[in-house]
């Protein structure tokens, strides 16, 4: 693929962040921080019950309520807004119609049944307290295997039980493979739900002016040009007539990779009343009816031989799908199959996985999305099998790694790794570890009465989303790079960072190709009437995907303006470089222009090369030939305290392997992030609903967040094995962390739990179950052994 | 009902509903956004001000209780545009992502500083567990509050 000829200058700098200055100073913008003269706010009145007959909706307090200039209920707006887009499905998944506002049921609680709209956000609220449901409290379903069973209630009774959908996975002959293996390792694993809890609430502000027919919403969001064609379609309205804006958005985790009711009724709202409306989310509706992530319970059989060669894995699971689908329910689920086989040669994998509906809010894309539970079930599996064969928990692994000559390397799961060379990855952890001396330590410790355990995890993602067939559509990314006449650079793409850092990355990637300096060009994202159409920043894609259009479209206006500078010169266009801003004939360097010379040329355009027309302003759309898979290896030592059950982790290190870098200091941010994440959720996080779908840690007063005290100085190192897959070999890093740190942190102190007989316990590992598995344990046994 | 206060060292004058949050009246009366909401039950420290030089969460503080008091917003804490030492240092050491806790972030590590000019990796990673972040990880935030304090002692 195309390279840039010259050697890097600003690829692979730690360079630090350009959007930093604004957010460190209070003057960033993010949804709330605009206020349109005007502005009405809007409140909800939402479900309390997990399931309930809405038998009457009175609105007429609220309607005399201060400020109050419209009230919506679900019959209001029966015909006038459209359901709620769902993508992503298997066939013959049954498709819950989802309204912006309940009708005759509410199936989770936290669901929307009516909302006002009013001058002051304190008023909308006051007014929203207003509104009396007159609710039929329903039997609840949550549990997911009593979901399934005869007789259960139903979420959705026209469907018939509350199976959402089935779908599979095969690889070889799971069955066969199973019968071959001399060991046969069963356990019973579930992986909760947890919340993403991105800082800045889900919020939106919808501006219709009725004379010129347009709209402009300011979405917290990571799809901008997703949310405007579906939006549109919901409300609708043509798309060409709105215009997305995603401001500053503080965090995503993929929970702002969807449409919801309440973008989609500000949105209708405003253009019925003619003024601004603005929705902000509160943080108890944000763990109420933002998206949650994970939700699977499965059994897992894994088949070996006795060398701990692995022959077969088949994982049954039930998937937590919630009341209705958000955008990508269900094909969550279908890339935990795909990664089924992780970084290990498994010659026959199966997965048959049934959705379930319950009466909770959807589950669709968290950090990691579908992967992290693919690594978590294997490496848990992983660690029973060396137990069971008494093998070294790194041996068994090192043993099933496919060769770094074996790449590209097509999995049974139909994938084709692109790169790797994993056990590089394991060693360099090892080493940075001291794994050997850990074990020492961990030995010595015990014998002094002191509970340490050593967890590892290696692992594969498949990030850079991707080919567009692959992803059932849009597994592109676009930008357009503007010369302009003055010699600066602007950046358009279609990604939607918020957080990542690529308005620093991407300049970085500009500026090299046209030797400008980074401080010359700019990069714009995030306003559909501004860039091109995008897919947005989500499954690790920004800069694998993203950039690369970046690096076509630089190209191209390269290449153009190589042929004004050859005109310039009198020389042959291929003979022109670009350097330290100027453009000159490389084989004759005193022929020289400063860049901004050329640039204006272009267009003045008084003189046109042949063929070639006035301006410098290019677009590409990267469609990418595959995925790319990232990898790694993390080690962790923790403690556990048998008189509390507190765990703790002592030592984190992480030997990640994400390709090229493109700015090695936002990479280090990214990793860190993602493991305190995935540790957060192997100690801490959980999503629980009681027995009434009542959800009981609605807050973050209730729902444990990691803090900092409680992590690790991470110890970081890293392998690079580019990709071929786009002209970076960047392989993307959003999600590492958090897929390699769940179970390397829940492997470390189960590891720790091993001499009181402690095989497997679920997450979240919170100080009460590690300390009632210690009692049980001791109580069956009469102690450690 | 009426609410007088300094902002940033500005004498200001709000007339108030009387259960107005101190943080509203600081991003919607006075247009001081830099003040975020995130939780609405001060655990995670986003609306983080200093009330007469001590920082509270103004999520949960009246309006009217700031009345006669002296209130700095992020947006006060570097006068004139010269970034303040942490500020510079969460930009230095990458000490933020989205930065929607970074407001409250710097200004409980002001005050970590002010009580503790020399503290160390523990204390720091203690002083800030009233503040949550959902991005970095703490360790660049760590990090830079360090190197700020050694920054403001003239030790760099």
């Amino acid at each position: 693929m195309a390279r840039a000829p010259e050697a890097p200058k600003f690829i692979g700098a730690p360079i630090k962040r350009r959007d930093d200055p604004r957010l460190i100073q209070g003057l960033a913008h993010y949804v709330d921080d605009f206020q349109l003269p005007g502005t009405l706010h809007l409140a909800f009145a939402r479900s309390p019950y997990g399931h309930a007959e809405v038998r009457g909706v009175d609105v007429s307090r609220a309607l005399g309520a201060p400020g109050v200039v419209a009230v919506y209920t679900g019959a209001g707006l029966a015909g006038k807004i459209g359901p709620v887009p769902v993508a992503g499905l298997v066939p013959d998944a049954k498709v819950p119609v989802q309204p912006v506002l309940a009708g005759e049921r509410a199936l989770f609680a936290g669901e929307p049944v009516a909302a006002v709209a009013a001058e002051t956000r304190y008023q909308a609220r006051d007014a929203a307290d207003l509104i009396e449901v007159d609710y039929r409290a329903l039997d609840a379903v949550v549990d997911l295997e009593k979901a399934l069973a005869p007789g259960a209630p139903k979420v959705h009774p026209q469907f018939g039980d509350n199976a959402a959908f089935r779908w599979e996975i095969k690889g070889g002959d799971a069955e066969a493979g199973l019968r071959a293996a001399e060991v046969v390792i069963k356990q019973k694993i579930a992986n909760p739900r947890v919340a993403p809890l991105a800082l800045e609430p889900r919020g939106v502000l919808a501006s219709y002016l009725p004379g010129e027919d347009r709209m402009t919403i300011w979405s917290s969001t990571q799809v901008p040009h997703k949310l405007r064609t579906l939006l549109a379609q919901q409300i609708g309205m043509a798309e060409n007539r709105i215009r997305v804006i995603a401001p500053e958005v503080g965090g995503g985790f993929g929970s702002k990779l969807n449409v919801y009711r309440e973008e989609a009724l500000a949105a209708h709202a405003s253009r019925e009343l003619g003024r601004p409306v603005k929705w902000i989310e509160s943080r108890s509706e944000n763990f109420l009816a933002t998206i949650h992530g994970r939700g699977q319970l499965g059994e897992v059989e894994l088949g070996l031989k006795r060398d701990g060669t692995l022959t077969a894995l088949r994982y049954n699971v039930l998937a937590d799908c919630g009341a209705y689908y958000q955008l990508l329910t269900v094909s969550i689920f279908t890339l935990t199959g795909l990664m089924l086989p992780g970084p290990y040669k498994i010659p026959n994998i199966e997965m048959k996985v049934t959705g379930v509906f319950t009466n909770k809010m959807a589950t669709d894309a968290y950090r990691g999305a579908g992967r992290p539970e693919a690594t978590y079930i294997l490496e848990r599996m992983l660690d029973l099998a060396a137990a069971e064969l008494g093998m070294d928990p790194a041996e068994i692994r090192r043993k099933n790694f496919p060769a770094k000559s074996e790449f590209p390397y097509p999995t049974s799961a139909g994938l084709t790794y692109d790169s790797g060379d994993y056990h590089a990855t394991l060693d360099k952890a090892l080493q940075r570890a001291g794994y050997k001396e850990m074990r020492r330590e961990q030995a010595e410790e015990r014998k002094k009465g002191r509970y340490l355990g050593v967890g590892l995890s290696t692992y594969v993602e498949i990030c850079g989303m991707g080919p567009s067939a692959a992803m059932g559509g849009q597994g592109w990314e676009s930008a357009r790079v503007r010369v302009e006449p003055t010699g600066k650079v602007t950046v358009f793409s279609g990604a939607s960072p918020h957080g990542q850092g690529q308005e620093t990355s991407f300049a970085q990637i500009a500026a090299e190709g046209l030797g400008v300096a980074v401080e010359d060009v700019e990069v714009i994202h995030g306003d559909t009437d501004v860039v091109p159409y995008g897919v947005g920043t989500f499954g690790s894609r920004g800069t694998a995907v993203g950039g690369s259009a970046v690096v076509f479209a630089r190209d191209k206006v390269r290449e153009k303006m190589a042929r004004f500078a050859a005109l310039h010169f009198e020389a042959d266009p291929a003979d022109i470089a670009f350097a330290d801003g100027k453009v000159f004939v490389r084989s004759a360097p005193e022929k020289s222009a400063p860049f901004a010379r050329i640039a204006q040329m272009a267009y003045d355009a008084i003189q046109l090369p042949p063929g070639t027309e006035p301006g410098l302003e290019e677009t590409h759309f990267f469609e990418p030939p595959n995925f790319t898979f990232p990898f790694g290896a993390h080690v962790v030592l923790a403690e556990v305290d048998p008189e509390t059950g507190e765990a703790r982790i002592l030592r984190y290190v992480a030997v990640d392997d994400v390709g090229n870098m493109i700015n090695p200091l936002l990479v280090r941010g990214q990793i860190h992030g993602g493991i305190a994440q995935g540790a957060g959720q192997a100690l801490e996080e959980e999503v629980i609903y009681g027995e009434g779908g009542q959800p009981l840690n609605a807050t973050l007063m209730h729902y444990a967040l990691p803090k900092a005290h409680l992590l690790p100085r991470f110890e970081l190192d890293h392998t690079t094995t580019p990709t071929d897959v786009n002209p970076l070999g960047a392989k993307g890093v959003g999600e590492a962390g958090t897929i390699g740190s769940t179970p390397a942190v829940v492997n470390a102190v189960l590891d720790a739990l091993a001499p009181f007989g402690v095989r497997h316990l679920d997450m979240p590992l919170r100080p009460e179950k590690v300390w009632r598995a210690i009692q049980a344990a001791q109580a069956s046994t009469g102690g450690a052994r | 009902m009426n609410v007088s206060l300094r902002i940033n060292g500005q004498p200001r004058r709000f007339d108030v509903e009387p259960r107005i949050l101190l943080v509203h009246l600081l991003r919607d009366a006075a247009g001081l956004t830099g003040t975020h909401v995130a939780c609405e039950t001060s655990v995670c420290g986003a609306c983080t001000v200093l009330l007469d030089g001590k920082a509270v969460k103004s999520c949960t503080v009246l309006a009217v209780q700031a009345e006669g008091c002296e209130v700095t917003t992020i947006e006060g804490l570097a006068p004139g545009g010269k970034l303040h030492p942490l500020q510079e240092q969460f930009w230095e050491k990458h000490g933020l992502q989205c930065g929607y806790c970074t407001p409250g972030m710097i200004l409980t590590a002001w005050q970590l500083l002010q009580r503790n000019p020399d503290p160390g990796e523990a204390e720091v990673r203690h002083g800030i567990e009233g503040n949550l972040c959902r991005c970095t990880g703490y360790e660049h935030i760590v990090d830079a509050i360090l190197a700020a304090a050694a920054q403001m002692r003239g030790e760099a």
